[in-house]
């Protein structure tokens, strides 16, 4: 035929290809032909073409079935080229089925490959069977899964031949809990079904608990409903446990972000006594440091955290020295001036930023190793992103307190900060120390920066949401006390995730707010209050 | 008024040796200027070279309202050492009183016509008015409610802080949360206070159309004469037994504890004081701005107030009074020349007014007037500045 003639022609590479893959079967047709031929067959007889077309195990045999399924398999009708008709963002696109082209033709030219129902089942299991049989063990796994929701007598008879030759051990347990899953609803023997509901009551599977619900609800048979009902009572216990496990996680994730903004501010505010209005600021020009850091290296994205996150303390750090220097020297032992000091220091960074950066807001990418997430069991899911920020917030808070009693900068402001003229009288430079407190206060929030880019938008007014959270963490852990602030930053953080399912996100940090304001009235001193000399 | 002022007159002149004890002729040029700005606005024609426009009306009214905002900072920054950063609260809060009453007079006016409902609680389908909204439609009841409501705050969070002798920047930091928890609150919806979008809208107030100049002028006059009052019941109160005790407090409160004041009484009703006059410059506001919404809570607005009492000089009436004058003036215009420049000048202002002038022009004026004067004269011109 004219037609095989052309197609030939196009196909001519990808018919080579498909040899390779279809080896062991002895093809009376090629692929190429095959799927050809369903462009003129009639549909009676389209089911036949279907079946062959099977048999050839082509690559392209999936995305054509699957197009098939949907109804969005056309062909032009000038050569016959198959092409998917698809709606994007509302705008149709035409691609060419074998090499995924987008085509510049119109509906006019095109003809709809026309499917019924009898078509509809067959491809509906013959997409099972090819994902069933793929080479790849998570792939199988993924389409056995795909079945829990969906099962029918075809696909379970093919999943029950299947799993005797099946290999890999987490794939033959997905199978099992489908054939189970069968089982337990159209079995015949009841023995037997609840064996297969006893079997499931291990597994945590929304499908699995819906087909619990619905067995426990049944009245033919009440010893499967009892035992259904109990299993079910089995898996709803432990779904609650793992969202409250859950919930803490959200909770120490939130709570890191907070360590990680107030510690900063527990060694300024904390150890020296000064209210650092621009703390936020800091926070914020770590998080732009982050955004330019990428900037310099596209390429690198994986890389550029570990370079982004020294810059970030250098730049914050500089800062916060340059502001001591500059402005805070001169205030000292007059706090609330220092605090309307570095609200305009903080006034003028955000408006810097704004100028430079623009007030829109900028996107940090997340390095490929920090996205996705761990899928710990089907109800329990671990965000890589806030795992490592929660691992992070701990190595930066052992760091500091490392720096602090071991280092003799460590000591140095330890002493000045417990008695500055006695420790004027014994050589220690002072106002040295207080610039590198300072800076090192001001760089530790750079690098919170840092961590929140990858969790937050960077904006000129990220730091500002911090503030104010972050000196209810300083205050309510006791100032001072560095340990007050990791034990105030996690248990605010787990609280505020606490109360966030029962009165909504907002209403949960305002009942948070309240109830520091109200701890505040009761100790003072916050929850570790600094003993003996050192407290006055 | 006249009355209560020519009471205090006496007093307030031969007391002038110390700075803002300049009440009464600020009083009397503030009238001045008001019944000028209204008559310009109000009978003078159009092309005169006199006449005040109706946004000049509305700017002034404006700033007359963060004076006395600035002076209800004033009162217990400036006198007792309560540095608030939360004050644009009791500000705001005062401002949804009116707010409510202004809603409740659109009547079925409103883009659905309810007779009973605003139009946002329409959009959220609710039923009927929420308890709290009920009796607003009384411009008393809803003056009363815009007052007590923030003093009633005021006076449980100053009880609560006082009592357990909370000072310094703990206290700072607390009032700054405190605004920022009712800010929060406030943008949700459920609230039943119009959400992000407020209050507005506005048609009029005890039957004046809010949009005409009579009304305009009314208001803006009503403020500066409440502003008066403010200002000289403020002086009387510092001049007063009770003013004595609260700058002793000031001073050093732990010595004014020893002598057996109960100090915690008087910060809190000075606090409770300073919040209504707060209330009540917020509820002024509302009418001739013509929208309340949650924005006002913001942290930055209660900063920028302390500003304002910083650079005029803060334990002076009309030092607070003039800051808030000044920079409103400036940031209208500078906003108008250079948008993205006002917050660098704002910022700079912190900086160099706590570096440098520390208590602020009006201090400053006062000390460069006695060194040139080699005497501590009383500065009795320091309107003009």
């Amino acid at each position: 035929m004219f037609r095989h003639a052309l197609t030939h022609k196009i196909f001519k590479t990808l018919m080579t290809l498909s040899l390779v893959f279809s080896v062991s079967l002895v093809q009376a047709t090629s692929f190429e032909e095959l799927s050809q031929e369903l462009t003129i067959v009639k549909l009676s007889k389209a089911k036949a073409v279907v079946e062959q077309l099977e048999q050839t195990g082509h690559p392209l045999l999936l995305p054509l079935f699957e197009h098939m399924l949907a109804g969005d398999l056309y062909y032009r009708v000038s050569d016959g080229l198959l092409v998917s008709h698809s709606t994007v963002k509302g705008k149709l696109q035409i691609r060419a089925l074998s090499t995924g082209e987008l085509l510049d033709v119109t509906e006019a030219d095109l003809e709809k490959i026309k499917v019924n129902n009898s078509l509809r089942i067959f491809l509906r299991s013959a997409i099972a069977r090819i994902q069933l049989t793929s080479e790849d063990a998570t792939e199988r796994k993924a389409a056995v899964e795909a079945l829990y929701k969906k099962m029918d007598s075809d696909t379970v008879a093919t999943i029950a031949s299947l799993r005797e030759t099946e290999t890999n051990a987490s794939v033959r347990g997905a199978m099992d809990i489908v054939l189970a899953m069968d089982n337990a609803k159209n079995g015949s023997d009841v023995d037997a079904r609840i064996a297969s509901v006893t079997f499931l009551a291990d597994s945590l599977e929304p499908a699995i608990r819906n087909l619990m619900i619905e067995l426990a609800d049944q009245v033919e048979e009440p010893r499967l409903a009892i035992e259904a009902r109990v299993a079910l009572n089995g898996i709803e216990g432990k779904i609650r446990f793992f969202n409250k496990v859950d919930t803490i996680f959200f909770g120490l994730s939130l709570g890191s972000v907070l360590l990680l903004a107030s510690i900063g501010l527990a060694i300024t505010f904390g150890v020296m006594g000064v209210i650092n209005m621009a703390h936020g600021e800091m926070i914020m020009l770590g998080a732009y440091t982050t955004y330019v850091v990428q900037l310099l290296m596209p390429n690198y994205i994986d890389a550029s955290i570990w370079v982004a996150i020294p810059a970030a303390f250098l730049v914050s750090g500089l800062m916060g020295v340059i502001i001591e220097r500059g402005v805070i020297q001169f205030l000292h032992g007059r706090p609330l001036e220092t605090l309307l000091a570095t609200f305009g220091i903080s006034l003028i960074l955000q408006q810097l930023v704004r100028s430079v950066f623009s007030p829109l807001n900028r996107q940090v990418d997340t390095p490929s190793w920090m996205s996705g997430s761990i899928e710990l069991n089907p109800v329990l899911f671990v965000t890589l992103n806030r795992f490592y920020i929660f691992i992070f917030a701990l190595v930066v808070f052992a760091l500091l307190v490392l720096i602090l009693n071991k280092t003799s900068l460590g000591l140095h402001v330890r002493a000045v900060s417990q008695n500055r003229n006695m420790a004027k009288a014994m050589g220690i430079k002072t106002a040295r120390v207080d610039a590198m407190t300072f800076g090192l206060g001001s760089g530790i929030a750079g690098i919170a920066g840092v961590a929140l880019s990858q969790l937050t938008n960077v904006g000129p007014n990220l730091g500002q949401g911090y503030i104010i959270d972050s000196f209810m963490v300083v205050v309510f852990g006791g100032v001072g006390n560095l340990f007050g602030t990791l034990v105030a930053a996690f248990t605010l953080g787990i609280a505020n995730k606490v109360l966030e399912p029962i009165t909504g996100a907002v209403l949960a940090s305002i009942l948070v707010l309240i109830f520091i304001i109200l701890f505040i009235q009761k100790r003072p001193k916050g929850l570790f209050p600094q003993k003996g000399r050192a407290a006055e | 008024m006249s009355a209560i002022s020519s009471r205090f007159n006496t007093q307030l002149f031969k007391r002038s040796g110390e700075p803002g004890a300049v009440v009464a002729p600020f009083v009397g040029l503030l009238l001045v200027v008001t019944l000028f700005a209204g008559v310009g606005n109000l009978l003078i024609p159009e092309t005169s070279m006199f006449y005040v426009s109706t946004y000049t009306i509305t700017l002034l009214g404006k700033y007359l309202c963060y004076a006395m905002l600035a002076l209800a900072v004033d009162i217990v920054w400036g006198y007792c050492g309560i540095l608030s950063l939360g004050h644009a609260a009791f500000f705001a809060l005062g401002g949804y009183g009116m707010g409510i009453y202004l809603m409740r007079q659109i009547g079925d006016r409103g883009v659905y016509g309810n007779p009973i409902l605003p139009d946002f609680m329409v959009f959220l389908n609710w039923e009927k008015l929420p308890w709290y909204w009920l009796g607003f439609d009384n411009f008393g009841f809803a003056m009363l409610m815009a007052v007590c409501v923030p003093g009633l705050l005021a006076f449980v969070f100053g009880w609560l802080a006082f009592r357990s002798r909370v000072t310094g920047v703990y206290l700072s930091i607390m009032t700054q949360a405190l605004t920022y928890a009712l800010m929060l609150a406030f943008f949700r919806n459920e609230m039943g206070f119009g959400g992000n979008n407020g209050l507005t809208d506005f048609k009029d107030i005890l039957g004046f159309n809010l949009q005409s100049d009579l009304t305009r002028v009314t208001l803006f006059s009503i403020t500066a004469l409440m502003l008066s009052l403010t200002l000289i019941l403020s002086q009387a109160i510092m001049k007063s037994r009770f003013g004595k005790v609260i700058i002793a407090v000031r001073d050093t409160e732990s010595r004014s504890r020893f002598l057996g004041y109960r100090t915690e009484r008087y910060k809190v009703w000075l606090f409770v004081y300073s919040a209504v006059i707060a209330a009540i410059a917020g509820a002024l506001y509302v009418p001739q701005i013509g929208i309340i919404n949650p924005g006002e809570f913001t942290p930055i607005n209660s900063i920028e107030v302390v500003i304002w009492v910083a650079i005029g000089g803060r334990g002076t009436l009309i030092g607070a009074v003039l800051g808030a004058l000044l920079v409103n003036y400036a940031k209208t215009r500078l906003t108008a020349i250079f948008p993205d420049a006002w917050l660098f000048a704002l910022g700079a202002l912190f900086v160099i007014v706590t570096l440098f002038l520390p208590k602020g022009l009006f201090g400053f004026f006062g000390s460069v007037k006695n060194k040139m004067m080699g005497q501590p004269k009383p500065n009795l011109t320091e309107e003009t500045a």
